[in-house]
């Protein structure tokens, strides 16, 4: 099967908005005859189940949280890019786009990126109407900040909390929806299979968590918001409950996945504490704009704070080795996020790490303080500070913060075309789910952008196409497809519960997590690849023969859940491993050590990999088959990307 | 150290529940206190015994999904999160009772989680601005000063656990209606329907079988957003002024 991405021809600049005039419009009194199921209700999700029925379709919103406010986008803390240029600093159109390919480090489509940045203007515009109250200038504009490695401020944020007061945004739209009987909303309901009916996606099969009831729901198009899959690592910043069963689920049925092994780290998380620890808890990386990063500069300096001989203020200033400063002196501690994290990895590698596990560096604010005092830090970064000293017990205006490192966001997810549109017609797949924008590197604050950008501004336009072409009937709910599906769950459930071995499901979790932190994490080499392949495959059967899940399939159970999730993970994990593996080159957030720069920078290999990496299941046991979607760039020239 | 907890356990919405003590050991004080639980669901599960069940998600105090009642108070003794509660803000041999939201318009669903769709349903009955997707004016169009723009994003930080509900003696839920009525009354672009948006979020208030409020503070004072009590003063005015006004809504 060739991949057909449906790009628009022409030029870049006008190919979506002649794709908007080419599309095929649903009379508007014809739209209340389609049915669309929205899975997620994130930013993406939210977004787009409240547009499309605002233009008249009936949507079904499905979510796993008890309300769908509560989907993880909730948690985005730094900000939302758009290329309004209300600062008067150059931004445009065409600078977010360019620096959305090159911090993606050119693995990511132009057309695509070109459209986000387009309609990242339109975004902003929408959730101030909305009532989002962004931060202001005492002027009454809005105020931006540079953020993320940007050179100019486009980046809009309400203090720490950005992605909460969007999705409230998305989701008041949701709500009203919902009064107006054009939203069904689905709380507490997971997700468990896509039906696909003579090659078309025509609903899915879910279990409702209270009730353990396994139900259809027939639609005429299905939509996939369901996030990203940070969760394989066990530990990482993504909530609890985040998972990839949506989008796995939706592979095994014909779905594509792409570049599963883009992930990204970001470099400012709090250190892991102990084996307790369940989940990491990121420190927006609009801190970097004035902390500074550094290490001591000898591992003997190092070992003794380790040991707690002596504090960071005890260290002279000329035995600090401020290593980002000094490395790129453009960018400084600003670098984008690869670049930050595998700095960090580097110098702990070293033995210069500052906290008893040897996995932390400093993040400094003495100079800001010095330098603005510490009401002016207190007012950019309060609630920041407060959150870091709840959870570590130390006061970061008395002594530097300890960052280190921790899995944050997936670029990898289902394959789309330009419409959005997975390899399975009348499936598609919006935000953190979807391969589509930020190529091997997501940029600050471009992921709130994406999520927004597909639902409120894109699905609408292409599911409409996708419905103009399909009859109105529905396929009806005891069709054999859904039987059969329904069947397949209920024996999964069942199958589950009757292990009974003797190891519990977080077990099995925490060493996956492990393998794949270990050997397909900030580093990865053929080696240890090959080595993780196998022991993901003997987990994997360990955990079928081995795992214990208490409880029934008829009443909410946390441990059955959560089984059939890190089920899911397991079967993930080996094809990241696969795909990590097959890259041979360094881009991004993918870095072999095979392939590096002289100077420790990710090597890339233009000639053999500018292309996608599309995956396609072909059964169990089976190898997946890889296919390939050649990148093609006809208006950036492509280069080493340097922050020196 | 070593604990006692004494959690409420109930199998069903309808079964009666009560009070199971389990002993605990060798939780460090770096231990958020839902990893504690987490502890003690591992030592139930390795002896076949069917863990303790809570909602919880971003394990970060922003989903709003953590809501234990802890020793008396909601989400503990700190002004925080559950999940950002830790492990030092207790003593080894400390006794910890555990229990889910109590309130009338939460029916508890299993051992400490609660059903707390009654606040969606609130927001659905008139928590928005009437705004389509696309349409709309340029964002710099509409400029709010920035003490308003604050004051309204100090409403809008609301992340809908239901301690507010929790703690009150009457179960009111004002505090978590006041703050979104006041985010949007608050702002241009949500004056426009302030007044009927006073008078149907109250009513579906009532309608979910919240109780009244009687100005205690006790909403305020145990809100891990620190959502001020003005907030109801606001909300009064606005539903008083909506209901004696003529203009239709």
């Amino acid at each position: 099967m060739k991949l057909n991405s449906k790009i628009p021809s022409g030029p870049l600049s006008e190919k979506w908005t002649s794709h908007k005039f080419n599309v095929k419009l649903v009379n508007p009194a014809n739209k209340r005859k389609y049915e669309i199921i929205v899975v997620g209700t994130g930013l993406a999700g939210a977004s787009a189940a409240a547009s499309l029925a605002e233009l008249g379709y009936n949507v079904k919103a499905f979510c796993f949280q008890d309300s769908p406010r509560r989907a993880h986008s909730i948690a985005a803390q730094g900000g939302i890019n758009a290329a309004k240029n209300y600062q008067n600093d150059g931004d445009s159109v065409f600078r977010l786009f360019y620096d959305t390919i090159k911090g993606g480090d050119y693995r990511s489509r132009e057309a695509n990126v070109y459209r986000l940045a387009q309609v990242s203007v339109n975004i902003i515009d929408q959730c101030v109407a909305q009532g989002v109250p962004f931060a202001r200038e005492y002027g009454g504009l809005l105020a931006n900040r540079s953020f993320g490695g940007a050179q100019v401020s486009r980046t809009f944020y309400a203090r720490g909390q950005t992605g909460q007061q969007l999705l409230l945004g998305a989701y008041s739209a949701l709500s009203r929806q919902v009064a107006n009987g054009k939203v069904k909303l689905y709380p507490r309901t997971e997700m468990m299979d896509v039906v696909v009916v003579d090659g078309k996606a025509r609903g899915i099969v879910t279990r409702n968590l209270i009730t353990g009831a396994i139900e259809s729901h027939s639609a005429h198009a299905v939509l996939l918001c369901t996030g990203g899959y940070g969760n394989v690592f066990f530990l990482s910043t993504n909530a609890m409950g985040s998972n990839v069963t949506a989008a796995w689920r939706a592979h095994k049925k014909g779905a594509f996945f792409s570049n599963p092994c883009y992930t990204q780290i970001h470099p400012t998380c709090i250190p892991v504490s102990g084996d307790h620890q369940s989940k990491l808890t990121l420190m927006s990386e609009s801190l970097r704009n004035d902390g500074r990063v550094w290490v001591p500069k000898t591992v003997e300096i190092a070992e003794k704070l380790r040991k707690r001989e002596i504090a960071p203020k005890d260290i002279k200033e000329e035995d600090r080795d401020y290593y980002l400063e000094t490395k790129y002196p453009s960018f400084g501690n600003l670098v984008p996020r690869d670049v930050a994290s595998r700095n960090a990895k580097h110098v702990c590698d070293e033995g210069r790490g500052v906290n008893e596990t040897g996995e932390a560096v400093f993040l400094d604010f003495r100079d800001a303080i010095l330098r603005d005092g510490e009401d002016a830090v207190r007012g950019k970064y309060g609630n920041l500070f407060d959150m870091y000293e709840k959870i570590t017990g130390e006061n970061p205006y008395k002594t530097p913060m300890m960052i280190y490192p921790a899995v944050h966001y997936t670029m990898g997810g289902l394959w789309v075309d330009y419409n959005l549109m997975t390899s399975v017609p009348g499936l598609y797949a919006l935000g953190e789910a979807n391969f589509s924008d930020h190529g091997a590197n997501r940029l600050g604050a471009s992921a709130l952008m994406q999520g927004l950008a597909d639902g409120y501004f894109v699905a609408p336009y292409t599911v409409g196409d996708y419905l103009a072409g399909l009859s109105y009937d529905k396929v009806p709910e005891d069709h054999s497809e859904f039987r059969k599906a329904e069947e397949e769950v209920k024996s999964r459930v069942k199958q589950l519960l009757e292990i009974n071995g003797s190891k519990t499901v977080d077990y099995f979790h925490k060493k996956l997590g492990k393998i794949m932190w270990n050997h397909c994490g900030m580093a990865r080499n053929a080696a240890g690849l090959t080595k993780a392949k196998e022991m993901i495959q003997a987990l994997k059967g360990e955990f079928w023969s081995d795992v214990k899940v208490l409880g029934t399939g008829e009443e909410l159970n946390l441990s059955l859940e959560k089984a059939h999730r890190v089920a899911d993970f397991l079967e993930l994990g080996e094809l990241m491993v696969d795909d990590a593996l097959h890259r041979n080159e360094s881009c991004g957030g993918h870095f072999r050590d095979e392939y590096q720069t002289p100077e420790g920078e990710a090597l890339r290999d233009d000639e053999n990999f500018a292309y996608v990496a599309a995956w396609e299941y072909l059964g169990e046991g089976k190898d997946e088959a890889l296919h390939k979607e050649a990148l093609v760039f006809e208006n950036v020239k492509l280069t080493q990307r340097s922050y020196k | 150290m070593n604990l006692t907890l004494k959690v409420w356990r109930q199998k069903k919405t309808a079964d009666k529940g009560g009070f199971k003590t389990y002993k605990i050991s060798g939780i460090s004080a770096d231990m958020s206190f839902l990893e504690m639980l987490d502890v003690l669901n591992e030592d139930l599960s390795d002896k076949g015994e069917d863990p303790v069940h809570f909602d919880h998600d971003c394990r970060e105090g922003i989903c709003g999904s953590c809501s234990l009642y802890i020793n008396g108070q909601p989400h503990g003794p700190h002004q925080t999160t559950t999940c950002q509660l830790h492990m030092r803000s207790f003593k080894d041999g400390d006794t910890i009772t555990i229990e889910p939201w109590r309130a009338n318009a939460f029916p508890i669903i299993k051992d400490l989680v609660v059903d707390r769709s009654a606040f969606d349903r609130i927001i659905q009955s008139g928590g928005y601005v009437s705004v389509n997707t696309g349409g709309v004016p340029d964002a710099n169009e509409i400029p709010i000063p920035k003490v308003i723009a604050d004051e309204s994003f100090d409403s809008a930080t609301c992340i809908g656990c239901g301690a507010c509900v929790a703690a009150c003696k009457n179960a009111s839920a004002m505090l978590f209606v006041s703050a979104k009525i006041s985010q949007l009354a608050l702002l241009p672009q949500g004056k426009v329907e302030k007044r009927g948006r006073a008078e149907k979020m109250v009513a579906q208030m009532d309608a979910e079988g919240f109780g009244a409020c009687t100005n205690t503070g006790a909403c305020s004072a145990e809100c891990p957003k620190e959502i001020k009590q003005s907030n109801i003063a606001r909300m009064n005015r606005e539903y008083f002024s909506a209901s004696v006004s003529t203009e239709e809504v």
